[in-house]
C-alpha cells in the first residue's frame, strides 16, 4: 500500500448527504477482474450525459457541465469535501479504486458507512472526519475560493486551512501505523500466525461442526 | 447495573468474545472467521493479490462460492453472452479450481444462486460463526446468530490469506419490536419502518440485535430478510437469537452437522442469545402492530412511507441540506410533492433479490396474484427465485404457474434486477415496485426509479399497476 504522510491538495466540494458506492462506481464496471482503470468512470451517471458501459473511449463522451468535478478550478483535486454517510451502500472497493484511480488521496466528511471507511484504510485513501460544522464551513471556503487547498498531516492528525488554521481529527492508532508506514497488513497478521493456528485448533475442538 | 453489565452479555459480546484471537493495546483484535462466501464481482482481485504475494488460501474449507450478481437469468443453453461477464465468471471458475472450497456452485449448477440465499439453506451458515463475504448484504446471515458483515476486496484478500480480519468492536443496539404484525406486514415493512425511523446512518458503528415477541414470531425467511437490510441501516451486522425456529431450519440442510453431532452443536447454539439484564448502547422499541405495509418514494431507504401516507413536502423542512436533499430526490424519482403513495402508477416489478426471493417470500407473493393479472400499463413482471433449490421448490409447489398465467416472467436464479449487472434492469424514468434493498439512483438501471416494497406488495402493484394496500386486497 502507498504511504500516506502529509498531503496538501486542491479540494472539490461534493455537496449532498448519502453519497452512495453505486453512484460512485456504477455496476457496469464491476465486471472488469482489475483493480486499475476505474477513474475515468468515477461518478459516471453524474459526470457524462451518455449512459456509460466498459469498453467506451471516456474522452468521447458528453460532460455533464454542472457536475462539479467537471469544472476546471476543481482539476487536479486530491481531496474530496462530502457530506454524511459518505461511501454508504454497496461493499464494492471498486469505489475506493476509481476515487483513487482518479487523482483522490483524502476524503473529509461528517461521517462515513463503516464499509467504505474500512475500504478506504486498505487502500491508503485517508477518511478525515470533521465536525459537520467545520465541514460546513470549509464549503463555503472551498466555492468562495478558487484553488482552495487544504494540508492534511496524518502523524499531526491535523487538517490545516491556507490561513493557518487547524482541526485535528481522531485516526486508530493501528490504522495510522500502516498508513503511515505503508504497511502490508496481510503480512502483518501473518506474523501471528502461531495464534491464529492455536486459537483454531482449540475452536474445532470445542466446536467441530464449525469445520469440514 | 454495573454489575450487571460485566457478567451479563449480548449475544453480539458473546459471538465476538468467542473469535478473538488476540487483541491490541488500542482495541483492534485479530477475529477469526468460519465462513467465507465468494463470488464473481468482489473475488478475482482478490485472488490474484494472493498470487502476486505467492500466498495460499488459509482453510479453503472455510470457503462457500457462487456466481450471482453477473449471471443472465434466461437463456441459460446460450451461456453468458457478454464477454466482460463471461470472463469474470470463468476466472471465479478458475481461482476456485486452483485454490479450492468447500463447496462450489457455479453457473448452471442445479443448487446455484444469491449467495445469501444459497449460504443458508445448504446449512452452510450456522448459529456462533462469524461470516464474511465481499457484499454488504452479508448481514442476512446474522438471522441465525452468526456474526455475518460484508466486507471490501482487500478484507477477502486477507480472510483468505490468514483467515482472519482486524477488527475493532462495534457498538451495540437492540431493536426491540413487541406485539402482532397486522395482516400483510411482513418483515420488510418492520426494517424499512426501523430505517425510515432512524435513518440510514442511524446504525452506523453498531451490531443491530432484532429482538421481540414479532421477532419471534418471524420465520427463518423473515429474520433474514431483517438482518439482509441492517446494512441499509447503516449497522455493521444485524443478529437474532437462536430459538425452536433456529434449530428446525437447520436440522437436516447438507452442510450443517448430522445426528449425534446436531444435538450437540443445537444444546451449544441455544446459548446463543443475550443475557437477561445486557446492557446495549442502544435501544429502539417499536410496536409491531402500528407498523403499516412501507413503501420507499426517494432514493435512499430512509425516503420511506407508509402505503397510507403520501411524499413528503421539501418546503416543510427548514435545514438546508436536508431539503435539498429531498428536492433532489423527488426530481429525479419524478414525483409531486404531497402525491399519495396509492397514486404512484408503476412500469415495472421486480420480485426477487437477497432480501426476498426465498420461498416464503415467492408465495406470499403468488398468494396475491393467484386468479389475477398483471395489469396492462406494466411493462415486465420478473420473479427471479434466489436459487436452483428455491425455484425448483416453488415449481413443486406450482407457484411459477400462477405467476406465469397472470404474465409475470419466470426466470433463473440469481441477483438480477437488484442491482442490474446482467440484462435485467430499467429503462431511464422507468418506476419500478422491487423487493430488493436499494433504491439508489441508477440502482436499477440508469435514470430508473425504484420504490422497495415486500413480495406481496410488489404482487399487488403489478396487479393494480400502481401502489395499492395489500390490506384492502
Amino acid at each position: 500500500m502507498e504511504k500516506f504522510t502529509i498531503l496538501d491538495g486542491v479540494v472539490a466540494p461534493l455537496d449532498r448527504p448519502n453519497v452512495d458506492t453505486d453512484a460512485i462506481i456504477p455496476k457496469q464496471f464491476l465486471k472488469s477482474i482489475k483493480r486499475t482503470g476505474f477513474g475515468p468512470n468515477l461518478f459516471d451517471e453524474w459526470r457524462y450525459l451518455d449512459h456509460g458501459e466498459p469498453g467506451m473511449d471516456n474522452a468521447q463522451r458528453p460532460l455533464n457541465p454542472e457536475f462539479v468535478l467537471n469544472q476546471p478550478r476543481y482539476r487536479g483535486a486530491q481531496i474530496l469535501l462530502a457530506r454524511d454517510n459518505f461511501g454508504c451502500g454497496s461493499s464494492r472497493e471498486h469505489a475506493l479504486w476509481a476515487l483513487m484511480d482518479f487523482g483522490f488521496r483524502a476524503v473529509i466528511a461528517p461521517s462515513y458507512a463503516d464499509i467504505f471507511h474500512n475500504n478506504s484504510y486498505k487502500n491508503g485513501l485517508l477518511p478525515v472526519v470533521l465536525p459537520a460544522a467545520v465541514v460546513d464551513e470549509l464549503f463555503r471556503h472551498t466555492v468562495a475560493t478558487p484553488g482552495y487547498r487544504l494540508t492534511i498531516d496524518l502523524a499531526a492528525q491535523k487538517v490545516v486551512t491556507p490561513e493557518g488554521r487547524a482541526f485535528g481529527f481522531e485516526v486508530d492508532g493501528f490504522r495510522k501505523h500502516c498508513l503511515l508506514e505503508g504497511l502490508d497488513e496481510i503480512g502483518l497478521s501473518l506474523r501471528h500466525a502461531e495464534e491464529i493456528r492455536a486459537f483454531e485448533a482449540r475452536h474445532r475442538a470445542s466446536q467441530p461442526w464449525l469445520f469440514d | 447495573m454495573q454489575s450487571q453489565s460485566t457478567t451479563a452479555r449480548t449475544l453480539y459480546d458473546k459471538l465476538w468474545d468467542s473469535h478473538v484471537v488476540r487483541q491490541e493495546p488500542d482495541g483492534t483484535a485479530l477475529v477469526y472467521i468460519d465462513r467465507h462466501l465468494v463470488h464473481e464481482v468482489t473475488s478475482p482481485q482478490a485472488f490474484e493479490g494472493l498470487k502476486l504475494a505467492g500466498r495460499k488460501p488459509w482453510r479453503p474449507g472455510s470457503i462457500v462460492a457462487t456466481a450471482d450478481h453477473n449471471t443472465p437469468t434466461r437463456d441459460w443453453d446460450q451461456g453468458i453472452r457478454d464477454p466482460i461477464s463471461r470472463l469474470q465468471v470463468e476466472t471465479l471458475d478458475a481461482n476456485i479450481r486452483e485454490f479450492g472450497a468447500k463447496a462450489y456452485f457455479p453457473f448452471l449448477d442445479s443448487r446455484q444462486g444469491i449467495v445469501h440465499v444459497i449460504g443458508p439453506e445448504q446449512g452452510a451458515t450456522l448459529p456462533g460463526m462469524t461470516v464474511v463475504c465481499g457484499d454488504s448484504h452479508t448481514s442476512t446471515h446474522g438471522a441465525f446468530a452468526a456474526l455475518a458483515f460484508g466486507i471490501g476486496t482487500s478484507e477477502v484478500e486477507h480472510v483468505l490469506a490468514t483467515q482472519t480480519l482486524n477488527l475493532k468492536k462495534a457498538r451495540s443496539m437492540l431493536v426491540r419490536v413487541e406485539g402482532r404484525l397486522g395482516r400483510g406486514v411482513t418483515a420488510k415493512d418492520i426494517v424499512l419502518a426501523l430505517i425510515g425511523r432512524i435513518g440510514t446512518a442511524g446504525g452506523t458503528g453498531c451490531a443491530i440485535e432484532f429482538a421481540g415477541s414479532a421477532i419471534r414470531a418471524l420465520s427463518m425467511e423473515g429474520r433474514m430478510t431483517l438482518c439482509n437490510m441492517a446494512i441499509e441501516a447503516g449497522a455493521r451486522a444485524g443478529m437474532v437469537a437462536v430459538d425452536d425456529t433456529t434449530i428446525d431450519y437447520l436440522r437436516g440442510r447438507a452442510f450443517a452437522p448430522q445426528g449425534p453431532l446436531f444435538e450437540r452443536a443445537s444444546a451449544a447454539w441455544r446459548l446463543l442469545a443475550s443475557d437477561a439484564g445486557a446492557r446495549f448502547d442502544v435501544v429502539v422499541d417499536m410496536e409491531a402492530a402500528a407498523i403499516e405495509p412501507q413503501v420507499t418514494w426517494g432514493t435512499s431507504p430512509e425516503m420511506v412511507a407508509p402505503v397510507s401516507g403520501r411524499v413528503p413536502n421539501p418546503a416543510a423542512l427548514d435545514e438546508p441540506v436536508r431539503r435539498t436533499s429531498l428536492e433532489r430526490a423527488l426530481h429525479y424519482m419524478g414525483l409531486q410533492p404531497d402525491t399519495p403513495i396509492t397514486n404512484i402508477a408503476i412500469d415495472k416489478v421486480f420480485i426477487g433479490s437477497c432480501t426476498n426471493s426465498r420461498i416464503e417470500d415467492l408465495r406470499a407473493a403468488a398468494e396475491v396474484v393467484k386468479g389475477r393479472s398483471v395489469a396492462g400499463s406494466v411493462k415486465l413482471a420478473l420473479v427471479v427465485p434466489g436459487s436452483g433449490l428455491v425455484k425448483r421448490q416453488a415449481e413443486a409447489e406450482g407457484l411459477d404457474q400462477v405467476f406465469r398465467a397472470a404474465g409475470f416472467q419466470w426466470r433463473e436464479p440469481g441477483c438480477s434486477m437488484c442491482l442490474a449487472m446482467n440484462d435485467d434492469r430499467l429503462e431511464p424514468g422507468e418506476r419500478c415496485a422491487s423487493t430488493s434493498n436499494r433504491n439508489f439512483e441508477g440502482r436499477q438501471g440508469t435514470g430508473g426509479r425504484t420504490h422497495l416494497v415486500s413480495p406481496a406488495m410488489a404482487a399487488a402493484a403489478a396487479v393494480a399497476g400502481r401502489f395499492v394496500d395489500i390490506r384492502t386486497l
